[in-house]
C-alpha cells in the first residue's frame, strides 16, 4: 500500500482516537494534580420553612460560596502534588497497618478494599471463562451438525443480554425471597439471607461475570476450532493418543494465541468491573476501583463532587490494567518477533 | 391495529389538551420546559402545569444531579426545576435560581404563607409538600398485642421485642437501610434526635461525640428486629414488607402513606395507623429531620419567561390540584384535607421535629456517615473506628470544597 493511501485510511481513526481518548486522557491526568477551591465565606442566614401551622424560621450560621460580580462562584486553582493520590491511597495508614503487624487493617480504606476485590474478581474468572468457553466450543465442534445451530444459539444468550439487566435477575433469584432463596430454605429448613454474606454476593458476581463473559470466548474458541489440521489429529490418532492428549499437544498449541487474546480482552474487561456491583446492590460489601471512581464523580445532596480523587483514581486504575496485561502484552510481542 | 390505536391515542391526547386547557386560568404563549422529581405527586402536578399549554415537564430520578447544571447553562436548560431542602443548596451556591418576592407579590394571592421558603429574607422556592419519615404501625397487631404506640426508641425496642415473641410477623422493624444515601438519612434522625451536632461552627466535623456512639449502639440494637438483609432495603422494599404482612412497624415515608391502602397492591387495607416519629430519649423532640419539597425558577432566563414559568407552576400547584389529589402527599396548599394517614407526619412536626438543614457540608458529612455507619452494620468496623473514620473522610472532603 503506498504511504499516502495507508495515512488516509488510518487518519481519521487516529483523529477521532486522540479527540475521544488521548485528549481527555490527558485531562484527566491534569486534573489530578490540580484543586479548584471555591471560596467560601461565613454567613448568619435567616431560614424559613414550612411548619405546622405557622412557619419555622430559624437563623443559623451558614456557609455559602463567594460569588463574583457576573454571579460565579469564585474559586482558586492551584499544585498540588500528589496529595489526591495521598487521599486515595492513605500510605500512612498502609504503613501503620504494616507496621503494626495488622495488614488487614488497610482494607479498612476504600481503595484497597476495591482493589483487593478488583483482583481476585480479575483472577479468579479467568481460568473459569477459558475453561468454559473452551469447554463449549468443544462440545459443539463435536456435536452433529444439526443440533449445532440450536446450541451456538442457546450458547450465546447470555452475551446478548444487557449486563446490567443479567445481573439484575440473577439478584432478584437470590435476594430476600428469590426462588433459589426459598429453594435452598426449603431443603435446609432455616431461614437464610443471602445478601448479608459478603462472600456469597462476591461469588455471586464471579458467576454472573463467567456465565455472562464465557460465550464470547466460545465463540473465538469455536471459530479456532475450524482451522485445527486434520492431518495432525488424524496422526495423532493413529500414533494412539488419547482424547486428552490430543486436546493438549494438537488443539490447546492452535489455539494458544487465542487463548491470549481471550485473556487479555478478559483482563481488561474485568478489572473496569462495575456492572455487578450496580445490579447486585454490592456496595455495603464489596466495591471495585471502577465504582469508587464513579462514587467521587456522584455529586452528593448539595451538589459536592471530588473530581480531583476521581481523577487520581481513574489513573490508578489504568496503571493496573496496564500491570496486569504487560505480561500478557510481552508474551505476545515474542510470539509475534519469532 | 396499530394504527387506529396511534389515531385513537392522538384522538385522546387532543381531548385531553382541549378539555386541559380549559382547566388553567391563563393560556401560557411562551415555551415553558420544567424538570421535576418523578413521584406520584409531582406526576400530579405535571399534569396540571401542563394544561396551561406550551409546557413541557420531564419527571426524572436523578433531578438531584442534574438541575444543577442544567441551570446553570446560559440559557438554563430548563426554566422551573423541583427542590428540596438539600437540592436548593448548589443552586444558591451557584446563584442559578431567582428571587420570588416580585413574582409572589404579582401572582401569589393564593399561596399559603407557609409554602413561601424565605433564605436570607428573599423567596427563593416555593414549597408544594413536607415529607419526612415517621411511624407507621399495624393497628391490629399492636391492639392484639396490647402494645402502645412507642414514642421513643427504647419503647420501640420493648414493642419489637414483644411482637418477636409473639412471632405474629417475619420481622416486627422495618427500615429503609440501603447502602447509600438511605441509610446515612437514618443515622442522621437518630443523632438528632440525640442531640447531636454535624459540625462546629468552623465546620470541622462533631459527630465522634456521645451521640455519634449512642446512635450507633441504637441502630446496631434494631437491626437485631429487622430483616437481615436490611441493607438492600429501599422505601419500596419496606412499603412491600408492610404490603405483605411481612413487617409490624417502621419509621417510614409518609410520601409512601397513600400505597398502604393501595387495594392494587395492599393485604393491609386499612390496618396501617401513623403516629409521630419516636424521640431518642424520652420526652425529647422526634428522631427525624422533615424536607420540604417545591420548585424554583431559574435565573438565567428572561423575565417574561421566568413570569410565565411562575404562573404555570403557580397552576400547577394549585387548590383544584390538591383537591383532585389530595391523599398524594402531605400538601401545603390551602384546600388540604389532612388524611388519617398524615396525621404522622403533623404530629412529627409539631412535636418539634427539625427541618433538615440546607448547607454545603450537610451533603459531605452525609456521604462520610453512609459509608462508615454500612461499614459498622456490616461489623467491619467498631463504634470507635466508624466515627473516627466518618470525620476522617468529612475532613479530606471538606478541604477539597474549600470549608476547611
Amino acid at each position: 500500500m503506498r504511504r499516502q493511501t495507508f495515512w488516509k485510511f488510518v487518519g481519521p481513526s487516529i483523529f477521532l482516537m486522540v479527540l475521544f481518548i488521548a485528549l481527555p486522557l490527558a485531562s484527566v491526568f491534569w486534573q489530578s494534580f490540580f484543586h479548584s477551591v471555591p471560596s467560601v465565606e461565613s454567613v448568619e442566614v435567616e431560614t424559613c420553612s414550612p411548619g405546622f401551622p405557622t412557619q419555622i424560621c430559624e437563623t443559623v450560621l451558614k456557609s455559602r460560596a463567594v460569588l463574583d460580580e457576573n454571579g460565579r462562584p469564585v474559586t482558586t486553582t492551584h499544585f498540588v502534588g500528589l496529595d489526591f493520590y495521598r487521599s486515595v491511597v492513605e500510605p500512612d495508614v498502609v504503613w501503620q497497618a504494616f507496621s503494626s503487624g495488622n495488614p488487614a487493617a488497610i482494607l479498612r480504606i476504600d481503595f484497597w478494599r476495591a482493589l483487593r476485590f478488583t483482583v481476585t474478581f480479575t483472577f479468579i474468572t479467568l481460568p473459569f471463562v477459558l475453561g468454559l468457553g473452551l469447554a463449549i466450543a468443544l462440545a459443539v465442534n463435536n456435536s452433529t451438525a444439526r443440533m449445532r445451530g440450536p446450541i451456538i444459539f442457546v450458547s450465546l444468550l447470555p452475551y446478548i443480554i444487557t449486563p446490567v439487566i443479567g445481573g439484575i435477575s440473577i439478584y432478584w433469584l437470590f435476594v430476600g425471597d428469590g426462588i433459589v432463596t426459598r429453594l435452598i430454605e426449603a431443603m435446609l429448613d432455616r431461614n437464610i439471607a443471602v445478601m448479608t454474606h459478603g462472600w456469597a454476593v462476591e461469588a455471586l458476581m464471579m458467576f454472573y461475570r463467567v456465565w455472562h463473559i464465557a460465550p464470547f470466548a466460545f465463540v473465538i474458541f469455536y471459530a479456532g476450532l475450524q482451522g485445527v489440521n486434520r492431518d495432525t489429529l488424524e496422526s495423532a490418532m493413529i500414533d494412539g493418543a488419547s482424547r486428552f492428549e490430543r486436546l493438549r499437544y494438537v488443539i490447546i498449541p492452535h489455539l494458544l494465541p487465542l487463548i491470549v487474546f481471550v485473556t487479555l480482552i478478559h483482563l481488561m474487561d474485568s478489572y473496569r468491573v462495575f456492572e455487578e456491583i450496580v445490579a447486585f446492590n454490592a456496595q455495603s460489601q464489596r466495591i471495585s476501583l471502577q465504582w469508587l471512581t464513579y462514587d467521587f464523580l456522584q455529586p452528593d445532596d448539595s451538589g459536592n463532587r471530588a473530581i480531583g480523587r476521581a481523577s487520581a483514581s481513574s489513573m490508578l486504575t489504568m496503571i493496573g490494567i496496564v500491570l496486569i496485561i504487560l505480561p500478557v502484552l510481552r508474551r505476545a510481542w515474542r510470539d509475534h518477533r519469532a | 391495529m396499530k394504527f387506529e390505536k396511534f389515531t385513537l391515542g392522538l384522538t385522546l391526547l387532543m381531548l385531553s389538551a382541549t378539555t386541559a386547557a380549559a382547566d388553567c386560568a391563563f393560556k401560557n404563549e411562551i415555551p415553558i420546559k420544567a424538570i421535576t422529581s418523578a413521584f406520584p405527586a409531582y406526576k400530579a402536578i405535571a399534569d396540571n402545569m401542563q394544561e396551561c399549554g406550551n409546557v413541557q415537564v420531564e419527571l426524572d430520578q436523578e433531578v438531584r444531579t442534574k438541575s444543577a447544571p442544567a441551570l446553570a447553562a446560559n440559557p438554563a436548560l430548563y426554566h422551573i426545576s423541583s427542590v428540596h431542602n438539600g437540592t436548593i443548596v448548589p443552586l444558591l451556591n451557584q446563584d442559578t435560581i431567582r428571587p420570588l418576592d416580585d413574582l409572589v407579590a404579582k401572582y401569589g394571592q393564593g399561596l399559603n404563607p407557609n409554602q413561601l421558603i424565605k433564605i436570607d429574607g428573599k423567596i427563593m422556592a416555593i414549597a408544594f409538600m413536607v415529607n419526612m419519615q415517621h411511624l407507621m404501625y399495624r393497628k391490629d397487631i399492636f391492639a392484639d398485642l396490647g402494645i402502645e404506640v412507642p414514642t421513643d426508641y427504647e419503647q420501640v425496642l420493648a414493642a419489637a421485642k414483644k411482637i418477636k415473641e409473639a412471632g405474629v410477623v417475619d420481622y416486627p422493624l422495618g427500615a429503609t437501610w440501603m447502602a447509600d444515601w438511605n441509610i446515612g438519612i437514618d443515622f442522621d434522625n437518630l443523632f438528632v434526635g440525640y442531640g447531636g451536632e454535624f459540625v462546629n461552627d468552623d465546620n470541622t466535623p462533631a459527630v465522634n461525640s456521645e451521640a455519634g456512639r449512642k446512635t450507633l449502639e441504637m441502630m446496631r440494637k434494631l437491626s437485631e428486629y429487622m430483616n437481615p438483609e436490611y441493607l438492600v432495603a429501599d422505601a419500596t422494599y419496606v412499603q412491600q414488607q408492610f404490603q405483605q404482612k411481612k413487617i409490624a412497624f417502621s419509621n417510614f415515608w409518609a410520601s409512601r402513606a397513600a400505597k398502604m391502602d393501595d387495594p392494587a397492591e395492599s393485604q393491609v387495607i386499612g390496618l396501617i395507623g401513623t403516629a409521630s416519629a419516636p424521640a431518642a430519649v424520652p420526652g425529647g423532640i422526634p428522631a427525624v429531620m422533615f424536607s420540604w419539597d417545591g420548585i424554583a425558577i431559574a435565573k438565567n432566563i428572561t423575565d417574561e419567561e421566568a413570569e410565565a414559568a411562575f404562573r404555570v407552576a403557580l397552576e400547577g400547584g394549585d387548590t383544584e390540584m390538591v383537591k383532585e389529589n389530595n391523599d398524594l402527599a402531605v400538601w401545603l396548599i390551602d384546600g388540604y384535607q389532612p388524611t388519617e394517614m398524615a396525621k404522622g407526619a403533623i404530629e412529627t412536626i409539631q412535636n418539634g421535629a427539625k427541618p433538615n438543614p440546607s448547607t454545603v457540608w450537610r451533603g459531605l458529612i452525609n456521604d462520610a456517615i453512609e459509608k462508615n455507619v454500612v461499614e459498622f452494620m456490616t461489623g467491619k468496623k467498631t463504634v470507635d473506628q466508624t466515627l473516627t473514620d466518618i470525620e476522617a473522610a468529612y475532613t479530606t472532603s471538606a478541604k477539597e470544597a474549600g470549608l476547611l
